[in-house]
């Protein structure tokens, strides 16, 4: 049989709790921090404007490029390889104007002057309200899949447990948004339901871990809670480990053969999915028992049947 | 213990047969077609379209590889592109301007599989290449244009009632009345509020200045919204159709928005072009002492043209132009009031009532002619007989077959002349290799991540691992079968969210194996462990897979395009998983160990 973990004595992670608590607050005042000091780099999605993906068929020379749309008027435009020397991604802000759309004719035929055979690989034009729209709707629904979440789990376990579980989750996802703006790198349309579908995913590890402690509360007579939650982690820990490394291997897979459309994609769940497993096991435990969670959360001792009824 | 009566078998057997052959389509690719729709949408195409186009297409001695007649167009493959585009110009220079000829892809699969209802899914425009355009309908030009009807109709009204106003202005889309008498405006606000219910009067008295303003209710509010936007959807699908679009897309979204969506289009520039032109229309004398003979000959009478009514007979319209569709400010389908027949009602603005009194009482008994120019050609979409003058501005058309055909020539009028001005708000253009490379991407992702997740599984699990794997396959085969069914719509984010649900289902088998593993060490017999297994892991995993569909239905609800396309594979995934990971494994591990009553060894 191979085993990863072969753990025959349960491993004491609830002893670790000051340096983990203190590990999950630096790196989540990091995320905060580079959130409030650099902000995310919002895509066209969120933002508007437009955003060009052309191919030339000999390597771009970015500067006469720069030059050619400078003298079509268009104001702040950005011109940058991505990928290889003829690929070429421009970048415009959004235009106050009615005729915002046009302004993909006009690029495209000012580079035309310039290589008559560019060839235009993909447009993306949102005008300002659309984009706000789109933000708007994406923040909702952030919200919404994090109290419906918070609701099953305290319909399915008890209070405790769901705000442990949320809060373990919100580590999560600011720690995601944190890395986004502090490497600066585009956060789009694709980049928030990757983001949306971890905050479901990882709640997964931390439901694992909740229903060992339940099942252990109740088989484990005389433990002492901090023993029973490290026992249930420690059982999990190796499913944990194999189910996010096979989520991982397609994640990755993603990230290598994906090209560009998923690269900002399969690294959110990438970040998402290592501080999932972080915080499960070591965020949502320790809060559980700071919020107390005791034996008789679970067992109802029969003689107190009428006094539980307030 | 780890038997399964025969008919969950065959059950099982049942289903993976269906996943199957419903996912069969999407792996033979597609073939290069041509598709001939005639322009009207309420033309139908008959057999002897199809005889001449295979006449046509035998005269340039061109190919097909079938052809096939549905209700509403016919399409022709092809073996390459090459042919499929020379086929095109054939076909679009021999049927001539009543059909449109555009290229098509149709799926490759054989026919046996098409009559069972096994279908390829559609791919997005992400992964096929085209144009996603959002236009947002200006509903306060719409509101305005209304209030200016009402400034000419308030006019007519109180003059053929002889009661003394000052000035009729108009602010944004309301309209308000001077009066230098207070008597005056009252007798104004009963005459106006019996002639025009759709509005609301407020009244204000200052010294010598009485007023009355008028507003839409609201409701009637709705309705011109509503109507604005529905003649611009009818307008766009007429020039959608100009574009040659094979399988367009033109969909309103919410109450003032339209969605136009156009696969294989690559020419943007075009396409923006046509949709944002608006049509003309123009009103003309008919020229009735024409020879029909001769006018189908094609031989006009001097100082005529010949134009086709919507039925195809040509009639002859003298060169002047009576009014533009600039004096038309609206048209209603509605009833006469007298006979009860089916009647257009137009309604024209000031200059151009005075100038239709003057046409209608000169020509009594004659026929006149409202064209619709569109892309320089001309169509009569209607020619009454004038049976009297027609002062006020508000002309009645009857004659009409229907109801049907009297709101359909409404709605032409309309279009033509007061579409209330769109403008795009989101675009999204893929070119066609950046489709194809995309189509490769997904693909790609998905194959090589499943392999080393099948690798993985092998060497650590062995045969509960192999057991694994093919649950994880025929997962992956059931989420296809599936979209494929619902004829959903494939995009590069949905083939990320069926990689992401291939990773994630495997935990639902990673939960079973370790929960087997832990009761074999616990000392429990293999059949007993397996039993326990599978038995303990089904509400852990029933737990963390409702977790993850509530973040799949929230991002369906309030997602848009790319993420609702993610969000549907995600759901689907959830459900197919969890069938696919505990009772498709379970089978295998039973048929394999179930029947061994002294199983000593099992291998995980």
């Amino acid at each position: 049989m191979l085993e990863f973990f072969p753990f025959k004595k349960t491993i004491p992670f609830m002893s670790w709790g000051k340096v983990t608590t203190a590990i999950s607050l630096l790196t989540f005042i990091f995320a905060v921090w580079s959130l409030w000091h650099q902000g995310l780099n919002l895509g066209v999605d969120f933002t508007g404007g437009t955003l060009m993906e052309v191919r030339t068929s000999q390597p771009a020379d970015l500067h006469t490029i720069r030059t050619a749309l400078e003298k079509t008027g268009l104001p702040e435009v950005s011109v940058q390889n991505f990928g290889t020397s003829h690929d070429v991604l421009i970048r415009l802000p959004v235009k106050q104007d009615a005729n915002a759309a046009e302004t993909s004719n006009i690029v495209m035929s000012a580079l035309q002057t310039v290589d008559p055979t560019v060839e235009l690989k993909r447009v993306d034009f949102v005008g300002p309200q659309v984009g706000k729209e789109l933000y708007d709707s994406g923040a909702l629904a952030l919200l919404v899949v994090s109290f419906g979440i918070m609701a099953y789990l305290a319909l399915r376990f008890e209070w405790r447990f769901a705000v442990a579980g949320m809060l373990a989750n919100m580590h999560d996802i600011i720690i995601i948004l944190g890395v986004f703006a502090f490497f600066q790198w585009e956060f789009t349309l694709t980049v928030l339901a990757g983001v949306l579908a971890v905050l479901g995913y990882s709640v997964n590890e931390s439901v694992v871990v909740f229903d060992r402690i339940r099942e252990n509360i109740r088989k484990m007579r005389g433990a002492t809670i901090p023993h029973i939650i490290d026992d249930a982690i420690t059982r999990t820990m190796s499913r944990t480990i194999i189910t996010h490394g096979a989520t991982q291997i397609m994640v990755l897979s993603m990230l290598l053969f994906g090209g560009e459309a998923l690269h900002n994609f399969a690294l959110a769940l990438t970040i998402g999915i290592m501080f999932g497993i972080y915080s499960s096991v070591l965020v949502a435990s320790p809060l559980l028992l700071m919020f107390g969670v005791k034996r008789e959360h679970f067992i109802k001792p029969v003689e107190k049947k009428e006094e539980a009824v307030v | 213990m780890n038997r399964f009566p025969l008919w969950k078998y065959v059950l099982i057997g049942f289903t993976l047969v269906a996943a199957f052959l419903y996912a069969l389509p999407n792996f033979f690719g597609q073939v290069p077609a041509v598709q001939v729709s005639p322009v009207r949408t309420t033309e139908k195409v008959d057999t002897a379209l199809l005889a001449q186009m295979e006449s046509l297409l035998k005269a340039s001695s061109l190919a097909t590889s079938g052809m096939e007649l549905t209700e509403n167009s016919i399409k022709a493959r092809f073996a390459s592109t090459d042919l499929q585009i020379k086929a095109k110009d054939v076909l679009e220079n021999g049927l001539g301007e009543r059909y449109t000829v555009a290229l098509n892809l149709l799926p490759a699969s054989p026919a046996w599989l098409s009559t069972i209802g096994a279908l390829p899914m559609n791919l997005g425009l992400d992964l096929r290449g085209g144009v996603h355009f959002l236009l947002e309908v200006d509903m306060k030009t719409a509101l305005e244009k209304a209030a200016i009807r009402y400034q000419n109709d308030f006019r007519t009204e109180l003059r053929s009632d002889k009661i003394r106003y000052g000035r009729i202005s108009r602010e944004g889309d309301a309209v308000t009345v001077h009066f230098s008498t207070r008597d005056q405006r009252d007798a104004a606000v009963n005459k106006l509020g019996t002639a025009f219910t759709d509005l609301v009067y407020t009244t204000e008295d200052q010294a010598e200045a009485f007023t009355l303003t008028a507003r839409l209710k609201p409701e009637a509010e709705k309705q011109v919204q509503e109507f604005a936007l529905q003649q611009n959807i009818t307008t766009l699908r007429n020039r959608v159709n100009e574009l040659g679009v094979a399988e367009p897309v033109i969909q309103q979204q919410g109450a003032n928005r339209v969605v136009v969506q156009l696969p294989g289009v690559q020419d943007t520039a075009k396409a923006k072009d046509i949709l944002g032109r608006t049509a003309t229309l123009e009103i003309r004398m008919v020229d009735e002492l024409a020879d029909p003979l001769a006018l189908a000959q094609g031989q006009a009478p001097f100082g005529t043209e010949i134009v086709p009514t919507r039925e195809g007979a040509p009639i002859a319209v003298k060169k002047d132009v009576v009014l533009t569709g600039d004096s038309i400010t609206n048209a209603t389908p509605g009833f006469d009031n007298t006979s009860g027949q089916a009647a257009v009602h137009i309604n024209l603005d000031g200059k151009g009532a005075r100038i239709f009194k003057d046409v209608t009482r000169e020509n009594v008994n004659k026929r006149m002619a409202i064209l619709l120019i569109e892309k320089g050609r001309a169509e009569a979409i209607t020619s009454p007989v004038i049976r009297e003058e027609i002062g006020g501005g508000r002309v009645q058309i009857t004659g009409m077959e229907s109801a049907q055909e009297a709101s359909d020539v409404a709605l032409l009028l309309r279009a033509g002349a007061l579409a209330a001005p769109m403008q795009i708000v989101e675009e999204r253009t893929v070119g066609p290799s950046m489709g194809a490379e995309n189509i490769e991407k997904g693909f790609h992702s998905n194959l090589w991540g499943f392999l080393a997740v099948t690798l993985f599984m092998v060497i650590y699990y062995r045969v509960f691992g192999l057991f694994s794997s093919v649950a994880l396959a025929i997962n992956g085969f059931f989420l296809i079968a599936l979209l494929s069914m619902m004829q959903a719509t494939l995009t590069l984010p949905g083939m990320a969210a069926i990689a992401l649900t291939l990773g994630m289902a495997i935990d639902a088998n990673v939960l079973i194996n370790e929960r087997i593993r832990e009761e074999i060490r616990a000392g429990a017999t293999p059949q007993a462990a397996i039993h326990a297994g599978y038995d303990r892991a089904w509400g852990t995993i029933l737990d963390s897979n409702l977790t993850t569909l509530i973040a799949g239905i929230a991002l369906f609800w309030l997602g848009s395009g790319p993420v609702r396309g993610f969000a549907v594979v995600l759901c689907l995934g959830i459900l197919t998983s969890m069938f696919s990971a505990v009772t498709v494994s379970r089978a295998m591990v039973n048929l394999t160990y179930g029947r061994q009553a002294r199983l000593t060894n099992v291998s995980i």
